[in-house]
């Protein structure tokens, strides 16, 4: 027993700050070679301004208010347009995949519209809303639909049937047999799916404000490209990969929380 | 009743009871006799898949309390028989009685897949086989006597992901006896372990079926495995009852002994000589 205390607390300990300072490793390693290219002039700052004057215009833009109400308006719309694309996806999901007739019923024309790519409907969709919110969020919407809806239809058809079988057999309800059993054997899956579909949320996001929008990150980046801002395009790329980043490590988290029972997230 | 009566009653309590009172002896002696096991009656049962007739027939009493192992090569029908004798399916043509009405909780199934949750802890796992008594206030307290039995108590808060396979499958033996079965039917429940877990799960069966005295029916592809456990061996051949031995050696069972030994080789050739015919 000690032994073991003795071998395994220090790891423990360490590994946690050793794992996060590895991953940054990397893209620090990208900034300080990009601001040594910028300084002695390797890279022209009409090309790629220096990582120091990005950080200043980001100061910049911070002080004013401007980026902070950007930043707001884009977080706004993909959280909304994912709440109701990822709700409506999960809910045809459970149906599709606890109900023979539903499946029958909508699969086959769910499975052709998603072979539409949604960014296609950018000019009819600008047609029916105008440039305003709703614009935004239908797409993000659509886009983020799919990928939940796939997911959970499969989280949800591949549930052990034995385990099925073993709830019925112990005398579980309808009811006890969705939550016990076929939902939790089901989120492995419908993870997977919220994982991808954070990706298009962005995505989507991004192409429908720089095309048509008059606030948000993608519209911020169209201003400055008028202006020849080239520091505000480069920040607002920037910003794109820190958010899409925070999304995912928040998804992470969510799924350590929820599925501690899985042999995959028991290693430490 | 006799369920309350029987838990309530430990060993030492019945060890120091039969030192004051004689009778008491008779009762511990008589325990697999007078147990909580039901009957078994199965007249004329059918069954077929499409057009495949699996069951052809089977007549069969099994008394009450009674370990009945049922041998045949695979595809012979023992697991069908099984699963319409545990309610799992349903037969063509044919009853099977126990005598009384019974309950969900009175028939349990251990299958050779422990099928345990992997999102709930050992202790819940257990609960489950409590049906609808699951949400009583002393379904912690039944689970954990249940896992005590099949000797993981210390196990209770793990996740099935942690155990090996033989822990697992004695989590899914505490989750079958924790309702207190009256019949119990196991398909194979050690098939998939390796030789050492095998002998030491096969005298936990025992062990408990003669504490509980239930009805027990294995369905195995080990003959030695039927002989050391059972009261009895049916072999079936193309859905028909084919042979029904019975095994008189005393229990516990000696493994090896030549007397196992010779009824063992002799349902061998039974099997073998049918595997020839065909």
């Amino acid at each position: 027993m000690s032994l073991i205390d003795s071998v395994s607390l220090p790891r423990s300990f360490r590994l946690p700050r050793v794992d996060g300072l590895i991953q940054w490793i990397v893209p620090l390693a990208i900034i300080a070679i990009w601001q040594v290219a910028s300084v002695t002039g390797f890279v022209p700052t009409r090309v790629l301004p220096a990582p120091s004057d990005v950080l200043l215009a980001g100061w910049k833009l911070l002080l004013s208010g401007e980026l902070v109400r950007n930043i707001w308006v884009s977080f706004w719309r993909a959280s909304i347009g994912f709440l109701i694309g990822g709700s409506i996806g999960f809910a045809f999901g459970l149906a599709n995949g606890l109900s023979q007739l539903s499946a029958k019923l909508t699969d086959t024309t769910l499975q052709m519209v998603r072979n539409v790519p949604h960014l296609a409907l950018i000019p009819l969709v600008i047609l029916w809303f105008g440039i305003d919110e709703s614009a935004k969020l239908f797409l993000v919407a659509l886009g983020v639909f799919f990928p939940i809806y796939l997911n959970t239809l499969h989280g949800i058809r591949t549930v052990d049937p034995q385990l099925i079988e073993m709830g019925r057999i112990y005398g579980m309800t309808d009811g006890e047999l969705f939550r016990r059993v076929i939902f939790p054997g089901a989120l492995p899956s419908i993870f997977v799916g919220i994982r991808f579909a954070l990706g298009i949320m962005w995505l989507t996001l991004i192409v429908a404000e720089t095309i048509a929008a008059s606030s948000g990150l993608g519209y911020m980046a169209m201003q400055a490209r008028e202006f020849m801002l080239i520091d505000v395009v480069v920040l607002s790329i920037l910003i794109y990969a820190l958010l899409g980043k925070l999304a995912d490590s928040a998804s992470r988290v969510l799924e350590r929380a929820t599925l501690s029972w899985h042999p995959a997230f028991q290693k430490r | 009743m006799q369920t309350a009566l029987r838990t309530s009653l430990s060993e030492t309590e019945l060890a120091s009871r039969a030192s004051f009172a004689p009778h008491a002896r008779i009762v511990r002696e008589e325990r697999p006799q007078q147990a909580i096991g039901l009957p078994l009656s199965i007249r004329g049962l059918r069954k077929s898949f499409g057009s495949n007739e699996v069951l052809r027939g089977i007549d069969l009493h099994i008394p009450a309390g009674q370990f009945v192992a049922i041998v045949g090569k695979s595809g012979c029908g023992k697991s069908t028989l099984l699963r319409l004798i545990a309610g799992l399916e349903k037969a063509n043509a044919g009853s099977i009685s126990f005598g009384q009405d019974v309950q969900a909780e009175d028939i349990r199934v251990m299958f050779q897949e422990p099928r345990l949750l992997p999102w709930a802890r050992v202790l819940a796992n257990v609960e489950v086989g409590l049906g609808r008594d699951r949400a009583s206030a002393d379904a912690h307290a039944r689970a954990e006597r249940a896992l005590t039995e099949v000797g993981l108590a210390d196990k209770r808060d793990q996740w099935p992901s942690v155990l090996s396979g033989g822990q697992k499958q004695r989590v899914a033996l505490g989750r079958a006896l924790v309702s207190r079965p009256r019949v119990l039917a196991f398909d194979e429940p050690l098939g998939a372990l390796d030789a050492l877990t095998r002998i030491s799960m096969q005298r936990l069966l025992e062990r408990v079926w003669r504490d509980q005295g239930f009805t027990a029916i294995l369905v195995t592809h080990d003959v030695a495995e039927a002989v050391a456990l059972a009261d009895r061996v049916l072999v079936i051949e193309e859905g028909r009852i084919a042979h029904d031995v019975v095994v008189n050696a005393g229990r516990p069972r000696e493994r090896g002994s030549a007397e196992l030994a010779s009824l063992e080789a002799s349902i061998l050739s039974h099997l073998l000589s049918a595997e020839d015919r065909t």
